[in-house]
């Protein structure tokens, strides 16, 4: 068997820090199935606190933009400054925006 | 229970952690896959914490001047009394998880008990965090049986091999001494024919999972609670112990 074949699959980390937050990036990890990527997860990404909640998705069902269609997909955005919410005044109270 | 069979009682619970927490952090950088590594190291640092925590209640109460460290490093081994499948040497992977797997199984249930009781509070309250993190060890050494168990022709054998191997280091568990009885009685620890129940349940139903077998119960090892090791115990002890022995006063 070569070492491919014995690679167990990788799964994409996203952790939740706190309540209220969304799910973000954390890294990635190799494990045999998806109860022990939560395992994995909970060991290498959550062991200083970060976390409150974990997501693993298999690495193979992300679909991911290519690097070639940068100029079309990104550029436009650029000149189009109205589109930031810069304008308006946000009160104190409100957070994570 | 006399007040040295209630101390002694908790520095059971000690030895039993830091024993399995020292023979534990060996895996570190030697775990077969990055991930188990950093879990095997999770593990034998929740170990050591609660150790730590044991140790520092138990020093407390017999007002010797000794703390943490001086029961940790400056005791032998006729004076540890853990179980004596703590102490036995790694193995291979498939070794160090069913000794895991056995001992998380009944340290759950025993840290069940201990948070719950009303005669130490200090005790309970150790407990009740530790079982937190005894939950999470048994979860992750039982996910481990099934899938060794249920596996390749290879981890199923080997796997099977290791709990025969260490199969008759389990009676022990259950074996009620003096300091178990008394503790028993003053309503400190568990009674040891019901934990054996639960623990039977637990094991028995995570080896049907992994299709494994469970070995027919017969002559068991005992010693480790009255300071009868094997001769594992003292090495591991040399090791772990010779910094603070040669400089006593040493610090980071």
């Amino acid at each position: 068997m070569s070492s491919t074949q014995n690679e167990w699959p990788l799964w994409e980390v996203f952790i939740r820090s706190r309540q209220g937050l969304g799910h973000k990036h954390a890294g990635s990890l190799h494990a045999p199935d998806a109860q022990m990527a939560i395992q994995n997860a909970r060991d290498v990404y959550t062991r200083r606190q970060e976390g409150v909640s974990i997501w693993v998705v298999p690495a193979e069902s992300i679909t991911a933009s290519s690097p070639d269609d940068k100029e079309v997909m990104f550029d436009p955005a650029n000149d189009k400054v109205y589109r930031h919410p810069t304008f308006y005044k946000l009160p104190d109270e409100v957070n994570n925006m | 229970m006399t007040e040295d069979q209630h101390i002694q009682a908790i520095l059971r619970l000690g030895d039993d952690t830091l024993v399995l927490g020292q023979r534990l952090s060996a895996w570190c950088g030697h775990g077969p896959i990055l991930e188990e590594d950093i879990a095997l190291s999770n593990t034998a640092l929740d170990l050591i914490g609660q150790a730590r925590n044991f140790y520092t209640l138990a020093a407390a109460r017999e007002n010797q001047g000794r703390d943490e460290d001086k029961l940790a490093f400056f005791r032998s081994d006729r004076d540890f009394q853990n179980h004596l499948l703590l102490e036995l040497p790694n193995g291979h992977f498939g070794d160090t998880i069913v000794r895991q797997f056995f001992f998380s199984a009944f340290a759950l249930e025993r840290y069940v008990f201990l948070s719950r009781q009303l005669m130490d509070a200090e005790v309970a309250g150790i407990a009740s965090k530790a079982l937190k993190e005894l939950q999470y060890h048994w979860e992750h050494s039982a996910q481990w049986i099934i899938r060794l168990g249920d596996g390749t022709e290879e981890s199923h054998n080997k796997v099977q091999q290791s709990i025969h191997d260490l199969w008759s280091y389990t009676g022990e568990f259950f074996e009620a001494d003096e300091v178990d009885q008394a503790g028993f009685e003053a309503g400190l620890l568990p009674n040891l024919e019901l934990l054996r129940d639960t623990w039977n349940t637990r094991i028995d139903d995570c080896l049907q999972k992994a299709t494994l077998q469970r070995p027919e119960d017969g002559w068991m090892q005992r010693g480790g609670k009255q300071g009868i090791h094997s001769e594992h115990l003292s090495y591991m002890l040399a090791e772990m112990q010779i910094l603070p022995r040669t400089y006593p006063d040493a610090s980071w």
